[in-house]
């Protein structure tokens, strides 16, 4: 009897987390026939913790009603977790875990809650393993407790052992400022973990609210970082202290919001329309991922023929050489399906980075993008380059490279700003892939740019050119100036006709082959089919020097 | 270096010279390059088949020299047709009905307005040169001719460069009916039945159909003889159309006659079994005609759907432009013809009309006809650009359209607010959606790796306002839809790379045609040529979505936009003028149309982005008002 009752509760307090029915809640909770049950104490905490879940929709419902709500439109840490992974997958960790801080009256029993201030386990995301913890800001903000960090850190142990991807869902104001240092060495555990994880399974950040101060770092360190239009914010200090020191007036949105960290600062990949959104194309972004760095690139169940002809990339290329076309017009009709999950789309937009599949593997792609500043290299689309290099060679998946570039920006900003330290990671980073790396000259490859953008002399499996490529240091007009000091009508049509073309470096070896732009798709399927097996390696290092 | 031309009729010429670039001005009417180009090829005839860009001085030029032969009518034929003035009189004296007007150089708007009062409203408006409905203005008022008269007889001089304007009666409710005729230099002239062209929006022709099923034999013989007796009046050679308008009582006017190869024609071709542009050639050459008039039959019905790139939502059609990222034509289906000259990759700019294609199809009788036309348009993959077919798939069903009760105000008359997609019975709209989840879920089985034992879903899907609750479950390769307590069997073989999905709903065959969709569960097809943005969500996903913010729309009657591509033509406010609700704030020439942008409200102009000669896209502001 008592054993069916404690079943009832469950069953109508679970009935009551899915409606959100805070009336039914507080009546619940009261409910005196529970002091018969003897796992009463459990029973009891497991409840509590699922409650607050519906205890925090009643705040949230209570802030609403209050103008000063921060956290308007959010899903509670539960909710999230239930739209992240597939149903009754999750297996929670460590609900019972409490704070251990008895200063300031936070060991008084009521400002104790089950599982503290995130929730965390393992579940699956259509299929696959997936570590998450999801932080609870209705708990002291979110913030970042001893126990807090425990929690978090035991997932990411285990998420780096059995090689599972780590995901976390930050919505935390920072430290614990109760627990003082204990709450700094929990952020440092996790920082370390971070890094120990870095390279062995994919982590992805998706910032779901304010995140500040000591809690950016962990973001900052994962692979992806995500973000929420106007619900979520990263920064240093807030601000509040940025007027005290500075004395600039700013506010949340402008200092930190998806939209700064997406378009100017580069520190987050993506940002989505609200918490459901964003959950929704975190599934869809894990199904690209390998595991870890032992799983090879996924392979999904693929319908688009990998011998389709893509006539229109026969006359995408303008005739005019000076005229822009799109990069990605190009790349979602040789992708599956058309499907391209872009990373940075809105940062650095002369250079092109992101997911796609090929005969249903994933592969990263990286394009210059003619539309943008004639597709040039520069500071921050070379450190974006790099970096989705670095984690597509760390993770197995293969690099297809669409090459348009006319160069490296030139002047002074450039120049100040360290083009050269910066250009050079891109540079280093396709040199030390070892991943099956295809490469397509569409048109130009000028310079120092042609050898950077994957070329056959950085280890390049597969170069090719399309007939309208021009593989020269430089364009016709200031070669012939400096070769002839502009003595010489005719030099012009000759550079052109010698260099502007693919032969020379068709004739070389340097392009494998020169293709019809419409067999494209079907060369790189192929390309990939056979270099699945590729294996390749660099000389024994503790780890390269990367110029940072 | 090998560059692919774009057109797919540049790329079947045995040898294609370019006559300049995309303007207009700069190509086809510059007379210097085309004669540059007959000499350097050695052309022994030319032609522009379908467009009068070249009219008369091509013809002028052509035939004082190099002993090129020019095919189509002579040039006095195509003057004195190309002449609104004197091609009524030649058309009375033919004895050929006529409309009562008045056609010269209007002084000024008081002189229209006093023309238009002898005629008696309502009266019709329009440059003298311009051909086809292209610049036609009804007024009902004198204000009305005022305005008309203002904008014809600013378009007769920029575009034409011919002061002229032509107003007359304006029939009501009148059908559109003209008559093919085939002629040679031997003096011998056959009609070649009519096609019914009512269907328009802005006086230009949508669908066509030959036969009519307005016409009684009769009328047919009486308009064939009256446009033959045109065509020899005025010494016509080669294919050539007289136009008519036909009132409700079967009184028929004389219109115009086009002087060249019509867009329509291939309904002709269907019907009668002759090949025109074959019969013009042999007309240019010399030959007589091969058939006498009691060898014209009437075979079957045939209809034909311009297929244009722009959106018909917006007064039922505004040019869009863009790539055709996706490009399929219907051409599996039986008894189809589509005459295009792009394809997959090719631009629509804005220096052209935006028709892609001519989509005609045949059937032993009318029903047959119609029947492919909308597995046709079902089947018509067009991607990257807006396009028509949600239209013309809706017109070809509608009730008045089948039984044949049209007439050139029909779409005004179907849709007073405009066109606004399908509308659909309460049965559709379940098939539709119950057809629309079973594909979503199929994305559950292509995730890498996943061997997911699942088998039923609980799903929400919102439709325009509708939130459908919908319950999914799935057996072998189908599946069963429950949609609002009705239950259906889906299958269908789920090929998602295709561009078009063919799915069996409860034993009926449908042709859907999945567009795009994002993980966040926006997922966009078209069903029955419209476009449906559905947004499907797992019944978890649906129900919290409720706590999502409302993301604030920006307010658009204090903003101006270009509704489309195109040029600005004129700007009539600055900043700090007072606008009244409905006055005119600039106007915008797109695709050789002029469009008059208006104020949303009354208000002061706070900015304006855009001067005369500026090229705007699609969305940008041009006036914003405090």
């Amino acid at each position: 009897d008592k054993k069916n009752f404690a079943i009832v509760y469950y069953c109508m307090a679970s009935l009551v987390l899915s409606k959100g029915h805070t009336y039914l809640v507080s009546w619940l909770c009261s409910w005196p026939l529970l002091y018969f049950c003897p796992y009463q104490c459990p029973t009891e905490k497991r409840t509590k913790g699922f409650c607050q879940k519906s205890l925090s929709r009643l705040r949230i419902s209570f802030f609403l009603s209050s103008a000063a709500a921060k956290d308007r439109g959010k899903l509670t840490a539960r909710e999230r977790i239930l739209l992240l992974l597939d149903p009754d997958s999750f297996d929670e960790y460590d609900m019972f875990v409490e704070h251990r801080c008895s200063d300031f009256g936070m060991d008084s029993n009521k400002n104790k809650y089950p599982g503290d201030s995130v929730v965390t386990g393992r579940g699956r995301i259509n299929g696959r393993l997936a570590y998450v913890f999801s932080q609870d800001f209705t708990v002291f903000g979110g913030s970042l407790s001893g126990a807090h960090a425990q929690k978090i850190c035991k997932v990411m142990d285990q998420a780096a052992m059995v090689g599972a991807p780590v995901i976390g869902l930050n919505d935390s104001g920072g430290a614990r400022i109760q627990e003082g240092v204990e709450s700094l060495a929990g952020y440092a555990d996790i920082f370390l973990r971070n890094v120990l994880c870095s390279g062995v399974v994919p982590q992805i950040s998706l910032i779901m609210g304010p995140c500040a101060g000591g809690a950016v770092y962990s973001p900052a360190l994962t692979d992806f970082t995500f973000m929420v239009k106007d619900t979520s914010y990263l920064f240093i200090t807030g601000p509040d202290v940025v007027k005290s020191v500075t004395n600039e007036d700013v506010t949340q949105e402008q200092l930190g919001g998806a939209k700064t960290h997406t378009a100017v600062s580069g520190v987050a990949h993506r940002a989505f329309e609200n918490d459901i959104d964003a959950l929704l194309n975190l599934r869809e972004f894990f199904n690209y991922l390998p595991l870890s760095n032992r799983d090879p690139a996924p392979v999904c169940e693929c319908h688009d023929p990998s011998d389709r002809l893509v006539p229109e990339l026969d006359t995408v290329v303008p005739v005019e050489s000076t005229k822009a076309y799109d990069m990605l017009d190009i790349i979602h009709s040789i992708a599956d399906e058309r499907e391209f999950f872009e990373i940075m789309p809105s940062y650095a937009r002369n250079i092109v980075v992101g997911f796609a599949r090929m005969n249903g593997r994933t592969v990263g792609i990286v394009g210059n993008q003619p539309k943008v500043a004639s597709g040039c290299l520069d500071i921050n689309s070379s450190v974006k380059g790099a970096r989705f290099v670095r984690f597509c060679d760390a993770f197995n998946i293969p690099l297809i490279t669409f090459v348009d570039v006319p160069g490296f920006l030139p002047g002074t900003a450039q120049e100040y700003g360290g083009i050269i330290r910066h250009g050079a990671k891109l540079l280093f980073a396709f040199a030390e892939a070892t991943v099956p790396k295809i490469t397509i000259i569409t048109r130009k490859a000028y310079g120092g740019a042609y050898d950077v953008m994957s070329s056959k002399h950085l280890r390049g499996d597969a170069n090719y050119a399309w007939p309208t490529a021009e593989v020269a240091v430089m364009g016709a007009k200031g070669a012939v100036q400096i070769i002839f000091r502009g003595k010489e009508a005719n030099a012009e049509a000759e550079y052109v006709d010698k260099f502007a073309n693919p032969f020379p470096a068709a004739m070389r070896g340097f392009v494998d082959d020169i293709i019809q732009p419409s067999t494209t798709r079907v060369r790189i399927c192929r390309d990939l089919d056979v270099l699945a097996s590729k294996t390749q390696s660099s000389p024994w290092k503790k780890h390269a020097n990367i110029p940072l | 270096m090998v560059i692919l031309p774009l057109q797919v009729h540049v790329k079947m010429a045995d040898e294609a010279v370019c006559v300049g670039p995309a303007p207009t001005s700069k190509s086809y009417l510059n007379m210097d390059a085309i004669m540059e180009v007959i000499k350097k090829t050695r052309a022994q005839a030319v032609t522009d088949v379908y467009f009068c860009f070249l009219k008369l001085y091509l013809r002028c030029l052509l035939q004082a020299s190099e002993g090129v032969t020019f095919i189509g009518p002579d040039t006095h034929a195509i003057q004195a047709m190309g002449d609104k003035i004197e091609s009524k009189l030649l058309a009375k004296n033919a004895k050929v009905n006529t409309i009562p007007g008045f056609d010269g150089v209007v002084k000024d708007a008081d002189e229209a307005v006093r023309i238009a009062r002898e005629i008696g409203y309502p009266v019709m408006i329009k440059a003298s040169a311009g051909g086809g409905g292209k610049g036609m203005r009804i007024a009902w008022d004198d204000e009305e001719t005022r305005e008309g008269f203002r904008f014809s007889s600013q378009e007769a001089a920029s575009s034409f460069g011919d002061d002229r304007l032509l107003i007359e009666k304006f029939i009501d409710n009148p059908r559109h009916i003209e008559i093919q005729v085939l002629a040679d230099k031997h003096g011998n002239a056959l009609w070649l039945n009519e096609r019914e062209c009512s269907i328009q929006r802005r006086n230009q022709k949508v669908v066509e159909e030959a036969p009519s099923t307005f016409l009684d034999p009769e009328t047919r013989r009486a308009m064939g003889e009256q446009a033959v007796a045109l065509a020899k009046a005025v010494k016509y050679s080669s294919a050539g159309t007289v136009e008519f308008l036909v009132d409700s009582s079967k009184n028929f006017y004389f219109l115009e006659m086009n002087t060249r190869l019509q867009v329509e024609h291939p309904v002709t071709e269907c019907i009668t079994g002759l090949d025109l542009v074959q019969e013009m050639i042999r007309v240019a050459k010399g030959y007589p005609l091969r058939h006498k008039q009691a060898d014209i039959p009437i075979n079957g019905w045939a209809v034909e759907c311009r297929v244009y790139a722009e959106d018909p939502y917006k007064s039922f059609g505004l040019p869009s432009i863009g790539k055709l990222s996706q490009y399929q034509e219907p051409l599996h289906v039986p008894s189809v013809r589509v005459d295009s000259g792009i394809q997959q990759g090719s631009d629509i700019s804005i220096y052209y009309d935006p028709m892609i294609s001519k989509l005609i199809t045949y059937g032993s009788n009318r029903a047959e006809a119609l029947k492919r036309m909308e597995e046709a348009l079902d089947n018509y993959v067009i991607r990257g650009v807006a396009h028509n077919i949600s239209l013309l798939r809706e017109v070809i069903v509608h009730p008045r359209f089948v039984q044949g009760d049209i007439s050139t105000k029909f779409l005004p008359e179907v849709y007073p607010d405009g066109f606004k997609g399908k509308r659909f019975w309460l049965k559709w709209e379940k098939h539709e959606i119950s057809v629309k989840n079973s594909s979503p879920v199929c994305f559950f089985f292509r995730i890498p790796v996943a061997k997911s034992k699942r088998s039923s879903w609980e799903l929400s899907v919102r439709l325009g306002d509708g939130i459908y609750p919908v319950a999914v479950s799935k057996d072998g390769s189908s599946f069963s839809v429950e949609v609002d307590g009705m239950k259906l069997n889906v299958t269908s073989e789920w090929n998602l790379a295709s561009p078009l999905l063919s799915v069996t709903v409860d034993g009926t065959q449908r042709t859907i045609q999945r567009l795009s969709r994002n993980a966040s569960g926006d997922t966009n097809i078209q069903f029955l040529g419209t476009v449906y943005k559905l947004q499907i969500l797992t019944k978890v996903a649906a129900e919290l979505s409720k706590y999502m913010p409302e993301k604030a729309a920006e307010d658009t009657s204090s903003i101006l936009r270009s509704p489309m591509p195109g040029a600005v033509v004129a700007v009539s406010v600055k900043p700090g003028d007072t606008v009244s609700e409905g006055q005119e704030i600039c106007v915008i020439e797109a695709m050789k149309m002029q469009n008059s942008m208006i104020a949303a409200k009354t208000g002061k102009v706070k900015a304006v982005h855009c001067k005369a000669g500026d090229t705007v896209g699609e969305g940008d502001l041009l006036v914003e008002l405090e």
